[in-house]
């Protein structure tokens, strides 16, 4: 039986792997001490617990559990990243170089260390989401002191070659960050192999829970320091304190364990479905694929349909499946996706656009649903749409006389 | 966000989509846009060319929900009336008659551009001058938006 509407929207969120809540469970009631409490069991079932986590979470990325900062979730992680190094390596520069299709919290972090006298250059990226890494070195200067690219895009799932942009940081002695939020878990990120120094990522993206993630801080060549971005009882080698959310980090430790185990497999399955969808929808005339379809996550495709608006198509199958566009109809001039036009989309693509995101849980039958309920949506709104019918009419869309208004 | 039930139910019902034949001397066609691919609306209106009633009414509109549901219930009302009578529809009961939230309420101002402009659109076809608008817009609109 089909549980309405369908989830598509796992680059959001995922649900709980019940094999995590089952993990978390004790730690809220049973073993509830604090793992800063060394001096009795409660307090060392804990700490337990946390050393556990920390070397399911270490694990799923290469790393040493050391390295592993646990925060509140990837935004936090962004920020300690961002803000950290650049007051701890404010001797040796103010220059940040990062994209301009990062995360909302890589982008606004920089805006507001530019306030405080950083320079920031953001990237620009071609029409598959990909950096110049010809631009990238030539943007490197004396005072560069980070590179920050995410390692997999949240809207389209372009996958950008970590390896090869690291490798150009490295040779001008600049830091290496990465924000793998949708990487990770999802196909391999490994931080030695990647060349990454600091990496930021949650566990609600990998089927854990919400308002826990962690920042990887590389201690070995070369030893990363950040400074912290939260005083108090010293927690997390004095780089993020605050009591540990116990039950949360156990359950992020297992959603990595479980990760690690399950991504191949899991990787195969879900491409396969996406690409079913993708090939069904691309059916469709004045249809398109955003971003790259090779370097990609094999869980993502962000598709568009032209002349119909994404917010119309949404409410269209509001009950049958969740997912989310890349428009954004609220205002009298409301601006679509900045990483869609970053991609060089016109409006018409950029309003148009769907993001679908399977999931460990998406079934085959929910992919044919959706298949059925989409293509209906569309071809329904394209019935009412003038832009359609001028289309298929041959009208050419730049000579349009609008009316005076 | 959630969207009033009225709107939903124009949205999936709508009522007179469609097209009216453009050339015919009774039939008058607005086309207005908020930007080129964010909310188009196309509105005609047949016109009793004795009585001046409007016979007949059809959208098509590319937009949001919203956008739809303005378009389609204008077409409901503005049946029957004269032209000069629809010609003063106000945004404002679109908004009220539909819920709209503020955020919205540009898909409204965009339906009765449309209506004005269709009606325009027949007058001038027929040897009558452009009526003129007549509402302002209080100075500090635009900060109600979204």
């Amino acid at each position: 039986m089909l549980q309405l509407p369908v989830y598509l929207d796992n680059n959001a969120t995922t649900p709980l792997d019940p094999r995590v809540l089952e993990t978390m469970l004790p730690y809220f009631t049973q073993h509830f001490g604090n793992a800063s409490s060394r001096h009795h069991a409660y307090g060392w079932a804990a700490e337990a617990a946390v050393d556990l986590a920390r070397e399911q979470v270490a694990a799923l990325i290469g790393a040493d559990p050391k390295e592993i900062i646990f925060t509140s979730g990837a935004t936090e992680a962004d920020n300690l990243a961002l803000k950290g190094v650049f007051e701890m390596y404010a001797d040796k520069g103010n220059h940040i170089i990062t994209t301009e299709i990062e995360h909302k919290a890589i982008l606004d972090t920089c805006r507001h260390l530019e306030k405080l006298g950083a320079s920031v250059t953001y990237l620009k990226v071609n029409h598959e989401g990909m950096i110049d890494l010809k631009e990238l070195e030539s943007a490197i200067t004396a005072k560069t002191i980070l590179v920050a690219v995410m390692y997999a895009n949240n809207e389209i799932g372009s996958i950008n070659p970590i390896r090869e942009i690291s490798a150009v940081a490295k040779r001008h002695g600049v830091l290496m960050m990465s924000d793998i939020t949708q990487a990770a878990g999802k196909i391999p990120v490994n931080v030695n192999k990647d060349g990454i120094d600091l990496a930021a990522f949650s566990a609600h993206k990998l089927y854990g829970p919400k308002g826990i993630g962690a920042l990887y801080v590389r201690r070995k060549s070369p030893r990363v320091k950040v400074t912290a971005q939260m005083d108090g009882g010293g927690h997390e080698r004095g780089m993020r304190s605050g009591t540990l959310n116990v039950p949360a980090i156990a359950g992020f430790g297992k959603a990595c364990e479980l990760a690690l185990q399950e991504m191949e497999e899991e990787g195969k399955r879900l491409a396969a479905m996406r690409d079913k969808l993708e090939n069904a929808l691309l059916q469709l005339e004045e249809t398109y694929v955003n971003g790259s379809r090779t370097h990609r996550l094999p869980h993502v495709s962000n598709i568009s349909f032209r002349y119909v608006e994404g917010e119309a198509l949404l409410m269209g199958f509001g009950k049958e499946v969740a997912l989310s566009s890349g428009s954004a109809c609220t205002s009298a001039s409301p601006e679509p996706s900045y990483v869609l036009k970053a991609l060089g989309l016109g409006d018409d693509l950029a309003h148009s656009s769907l993001r679908f995101g399977l999931g460990r849980f998406t079934t085959e039958e929910e992919i044919d649903y959706t298949i059925n309920a989409v293509t209906a949506t569309v071809n329904r709104l394209r019935e009412i749409s003038p832009l359609w019918e001028m289309f298929k009419e041959g009208v050419d869309m730049n000579a349009i006389e609008w009316s005076h208004h | 966000m959630s969207y009033a039930e009225r709107v939903l139910e124009y949205y999936n019902n709508p009522r007179n989509a469609g097209t009216l034949d453009k050339s015919s001397q009774h039939v008058g066609t607005g086309l207005v846009h908020v930007s080129e691919y964010v909310d188009v609306v196309r509105f005609q209106v047949e016109v009793n060319p004795v009585t001046h009633v409007i016979r007949d009414a059809r959208f098509k509109t590319f937009g949001c929900g919203s956008a739809i549901a303005c378009s389609s219930i204008v077409t409901e009302w503005i049946k029957g009336k004269t032209i000069e009578e629809a010609f003063r529809l106000d945004h404002m009961e679109i908004v009220e008659a539909l819920s709209l939230p503020p955020s919205k309420i540009h898909s409204a101002i965009l339906t009765e551009d449309a209506v004005r402009a269709a009606i325009n659109d027949y007058r001038v076809k027929n040897g009558m001058e452009p009526a003129e608008e007549e509402y302002e817009e209080p100075a500090d609109y635009y900060d109600e938006r979204d």
